[in-house]
């Protein structure tokens, strides 16, 4: 069990009192902010991304794992007190959530949230710490080849998965392969899309992609649509639950976990089907079917689940691999690579406290989380009541901040504005952003492993696919590619051709509504 | 659909401009790649390949873009706890929002990011509709100054004095 062992390790590195405050300072603000409307994880940890210029690492990626698991909490306190669609992983939980709430059941349902968020996240982050182990073993024998099919695979399937759109998804993706692109090809050195301009030699900084994609232009598209009358907020003391409420609870927590995990961890768009499949689940295999759609605490507790366990998962490809499965884990994949440090198989031998000083201070967190949300579930909903022109102007503000302090230098700011006015457009057009942050990050890396296989095998193209894992890769891709639109043609061929106007037609799970194609994911 | 009636129609025009942003994005990378020499790399693969094939995806996605639109595809908007689609884009607002953002970018180097930085918020505060003059300029100046002083003690890293210089 040599998971385990380092694991003890990891808290002997967590629990000293320097990175216990920043493991307390992560889980504050990443709950302070996943309670404020619009901002979610990914946006988050893009505006804390300065922090890594003077940070040690193990400090800012504690501090990050507690923003991490915070923001899925405070997601679910905004999607049950405030009665709209919220971030694409509590869309589900906000649908019976906000029902029970309505009815005056909210402090159940914000405490089913709570308490299932951290027992699922305690088994998924224990699951993290027995797998991780075990795919770094499976994964420190695959090559170049290999490696390339992967991110192949997380591209296509972060493409077709999320959304309701292919082309757009595609489109999307080529967008930020473009950008990824930018700067000196570090294989010859020789400059590329830079239009001559000194300051883009180096590339684009992660900083100024990742805050202005999400933070520069969320915040403009909010403030382009700005609700005039706030969304209502329902009032709500404290967070408890009855015997009763256990009772019906304690089933689906566990039910999301073991749906939720596997689901993390592959590139499927993150917590949207598996929490989905969770709803769909307890729906069925409740005792009080009658109360689903009126405030049913299965519907939240299940999905509640789900959506952490799934955060947990994602971590599994993120540190064995360096794959990231969602906008969050790209994120932080550029974190990483900001210090120069590339995750992969050997990350967890060559920086073994930094990892599992991490996972160690995720058990570390959700205990925090625990004891910061049950208590104070109201203190927190205070938030949602912050004036909105201050919310936003604030956003912005430190946008401009972390972008400038990358380089000290004004071009950064105008690039800021440039890439927040590509998030604005992509926004208003449907054209999701987590293929293009996903592409932007994983597409340099990506181009590497090319050449590298490549050149290991002397130039011919076989050499992509002369391994069995590349080639069972390379089948899951194409399946990915094909299976959906065969689904679609023959569903259509049945319905009597009556296709037209969903434009390429792939849809959704209905009931997951429309907002989610576009939102960051988790 | 979220979005109302006529958001959809004036979007439905305004959507080929999508197409034509992608098809000059893949032009762009392949005249790019085409000027890029590349003696170094042996085999198919060398520094051009990867923007090529950036360059036809995005072109390739332009046409399909535009055969979805003449079939009647809409891109969907982003909804959240905040937008509220029912109404078109606010232009005005984001034109205040850019200006203010411009603002700093020109004059944090001279003014200094604690005016700047001011300016910034100040300037955005009121484009989102807040209209609370002494608050929004109190908050503005505590903000600047304070994220000054956060980064120069707490990170070490010094943004621009400006004209505060020796008062800071």
């Amino acid at each position: 069990m040599d998971g385990i062992n380092a694991l003890i390790d990891g808290f002997g590195t967590a629990l000293t009192p320097i990175n216990l405050l920043y493991a307390v300072i992560g889980v504050v603000l990443g709950t302070a902010i996943g309670v404020l409307p619009g901002i979610g994880p990914a946006m988050t940890i893009a505006l804390l991304l300065p922090l890594t210029f003077t940070l040690e690492p193990t400090q800012a990626f504690i501090m990050f794992a507690g923003i991490y698991y915070g923001g899925m909490y405070g997601g679910s306190t905004t999607s049950i007190l405030l009665n709209t669609p919220g971030e694409s992983a509590s869309v589900i939980t906000a649908i019976e959530g906000n029902l029970m709430a309505k009815k005056g059941r909210g402090a159940a349902a914000l405490a089913t949230a709570a308490i299932g968020s951290f027992i699922a996240g305690t088994i998924g982050t224990l699951a993290l710490a027995l797998v991780a182990p075990q795919i770094v073993k499976l994964a420190i024998q695959l090559g170049s080849p290999d490696y390339f099919a992967i991110m192949m695979l997380a591209f296509i399937a972060v493409t077709t998965v999320l959304g309701s759109s292919k082309i757009r998804g595609l489109a999307s993706l080529g967008i930020g392969l473009l950008i990824g692109t930018v700067g000196i090809d570090p294989t010859s050195g020789q400059q590329r899309l830079t239009l001559g301009i000194p300051q883009l030699a180096d590339g684009i900084d992660v900083v100024v992609v990742a805050v202005g994609l999400f933070a520069v232009g969320e915040a403009l598209w909010i403030a382009a649509h700005l609700r005039r009358n706030p969304a209502e907020i329902i009032h709500v003391d404290g967070a408890r639950m009855n015997r009763e409420d256990w009772r019906r609870s304690w089933k689906p927590w566990l039910r999301g976990t073991l749906i939720g995990f596997p689901f993390g961890a592959i590139p499927a768009g993150g917590a949207e089907i598996p929490t989905f499949l969770s709803y769909a689940m307890e729906k069925k295999l409740t005792k009080h079917p009658e109360e689903f759609g009126h405030g049913a605490i299965e519907g939240v507790a299940g999905p509640e689940a789900t959506n952490n366990a799934s955060a947990a998962g994602g971590l599994v490809p993120l540190l064995t691999l360096g794959i990231p499965t969602t906008a969050t884990a790209a994120v932080m994949l550029g974190a990483f690579q900001s210090y120069g440090i590339q995750p992969g198989p050997r990350l967890l031998d060559e920086q073994a406290d930094l990892v599992w000083g991490l996972i160690a201070s995720l058990f570390i967190g959700n205990v925090i989380l625990l004891a910061l949300n049950l208590p104070l579930a109201t203190i927190w909903a205070r938030l949602l009541n912050i004036p909105r022109p201050y919310l936003y102007a604030g956003i912005l503000f430190f946008a401009s901040i972390g972008a400038y302090a990358a380089n000290t230098s004004t071009f950064d700011l105008w690039l800021l504005l440039i890439i927040g006015g590509l998030g604005f457009f992509m926004r208003r057009f449907g054209l999701p952003v987590v293929p293009a942050i996903i592409a932007i990050i994983l597409g340099p890396v990506a181009e590497e492993q090319l050449r590298r296989a490549l050149q290991i095998s002397d130039g011919e193209l076989s050499g992509l696919v002369n391994t069995p894992f590349s080639k069972v890769v390379y089948v899951i891709v194409v399946l990915l590619l094909v299976v959906p639109v065969v689904i679609d043609r023959v569903q259509s061929r049945r319905r009597g051709g009556d296709q037209g106007d969903q434009g390429d037609g792939i849809q959704d799970a209905p009931s997951l509504g429309h907002q989610h194609a576009n939102q960051e994911g988790q | 659909m979220s979005s109302s009636p006529t958001a959809a129609e004036k979007g439905g025009r305004s959507e080929y401009g999508v197409a034509l942003l992608l098809l000059g994005l893949g032009a762009w990378a392949i005249v790019d790649a085409l000027g890029v020499t590349d003696t170094a790399s042996r085999g198919p693969v060398n520094a051009r390949t990867v923007p090529i094939a950036v360059g036809l995806l995005l072109i390739l996605m332009a046409v399909l873009l535009t055969v979805d639109l003449v079939r009647g595809g809409r891109g969907e908007a982003e909804g959240g706890e905040d937008v509220d689609l029912s109404h078109g884009s606010d232009w005005r607002t984001i034109g205040l929002l850019v200006g203010s953002f411009a603002a700093n970018a020109l004059l944090i180097d001279s003014l200094g990011w604690p005016i700047s930085g001011a300016i910034l918020f100040f300037g955005t505060t009121y484009a989102l509709g807040a209209r609370h003059y002494v608050r929004m300029a109190l908050i503005s100046i505590v903000l600047s100054v304070g994220s000054w002083y956060l980064f120069f003690l707490g990170l070490g890293i010094k943004l621009p004095v400006g004209l505060l210089k020796g008062i800071l």
